[in-house]
């Protein structure tokens, strides 16, 4: 069927195969950005883990981290 | 009770505490499964060796009597029953801790990669649930809030403390990561029939994966102390159904509806694809 939608989410990643998945969605978190600082705002391929790290963070973490990078207090490296 | 369920046939919820319930619920997931056939397999050494206790005490009660023994034993000491009793306790729970513990992380274990992330944020006293899978900005997600119905607004058929305004939907047979976490206090994420239960911790992010096996409309509750409200405003989520891939639409609108009208659409959607917009 064409108009289906491919169930897609981010995978489990080996780095994170306990319970505890703050870090991995903190991780996914930072590699987006790193990405972007490496390859640029325009590249698309930066967008997979945008999607992965949406996928796992609550949306008031994103929101939170999203305000720290501005005003320049994220802790994590960028 | 009787009477309620012959007037309305349709009403056995299978995968709610039923009243008066011993045992467990159905079983929705391989993991429940695995928890019930450990409870059985364990149950009957268990029973075994009640047997064989009670006999012992109740024989030894028994014949320790002033007209039936009126000079009793005096054993004090006695090597190899020593030895006997003192191995043969210590190497049962062992033989109980291999399956045990073959279940304890087979539980864990995430085998293939997930198909769906929902996360359950646990919230003082209701739940909110976010899918995120298919957003393209940090904005836009598609979030919705789950609290209980409260006992005045029930309607027939609805379970009382169990029921909620909006129904989590997701898919059967399908692998799901379950992200919990909390925003306040302690809760706990718990869905029986799915042999569910994951602490909700504020600034961790817990996960589940779970595969639910067969369609229907699964009941959980708040399994830690989270406030006043915990006993009576339990609301963690209900897991509904999925039956046709375009579930995103579904599951904030078919949710406020009583059971029966949420299956009788869902089913209509497997059954035409014109249903399914």
């Amino acid at each position: 069927m064409a108009d289906e939608i491919e169930l897609k989410t981010a995978p489990a990643d080996f780095r994170f195969p306990t319970t505890n998945q703050t870090r991995h969605c903190f991780t996914r978190y930072i590699e987006f950005h790193r990405c972007l600082s490496a390859k640029g705002e325009e590249s698309n391929e930066c967008e997979r883990f945008a999607k992965y790290y949406r996928s796992l963070c609550p949306g008031e973490w994103i929101e939170k981290w999203n305000e720290q990078r501005e005003n320049g207090t994220f802790p994590g490296p960028l | 009770m009787i009477v309620r369920e012959w007037l309305f046939l349709t009403m056995a919820a299978c995968d709610a505490a039923e009243p008066w319930q011993l045992g467990f619920q159905d079983a929705a997931t391989p993991m429940m499964q695995g928890i019930i056939d450990l409870h059985h397999d364990i149950f009957f050494f268990l029973i075994l060796i009640l047997v064989f206790v009670l006999r012992i005490l109740v024989r030894a009660l028994w014949h320790f009597h002033y007209q039936k023994n009126p000079i009793p034993q005096r054993i004090v000491h006695g090597t190899t029953i020593e030895i006997l009793r003192t191995i043969f306790p210590s190497i049962i729970p062992m033989f109980i801790a291999i399956p045990s513990f073959a279940l304890l992380y087979s539980m864990d274990e995430v085998v293939v990669d997930p198909a769906i992330t929902i996360k359950a944020i646990g919230h003082q006293w209701y739940r909110t649930y976010e899918y995120s899978d298919y957003n393209s900005s940090d904005e836009q997600s598609l979030t919705f809030d789950s609290y209980t119905i409260p006992e005045d607004d029930l309607e027939l058929g609805q379970s009382r403390l169990l029921e909620v305004d909006n129904r989590v939907v997701v898919p059967a047979k399908t692998h799901l990561r379950i992200i919990v976490t909390s925003a306040d206090v302690l809760h706990s994420w718990a869905v029986p029939s799915s042999g569910v239960k994951c602490d909700a911790v504020p600034g961790r992010l817990n996960q589940i994966s779970i595969s639910v096996q067969r369609e229907g409309v699964y009941y959980g509750q708040c399994s830690e102390i989270c406030g006043t409200n915990h006993a009576f405003t339990r609301a963690p989520g209900n897991i509904g159904r999925l039956l046709s891939p375009l579930w995103l639409s579904r599951t904030t609108r078919g949710a406020t509806h009583p059971r029966s009208k949420l299956l009788q659409r869902a089913a209509g959607a497997v059954g035409s694809q014109g249903a399914r917009q």
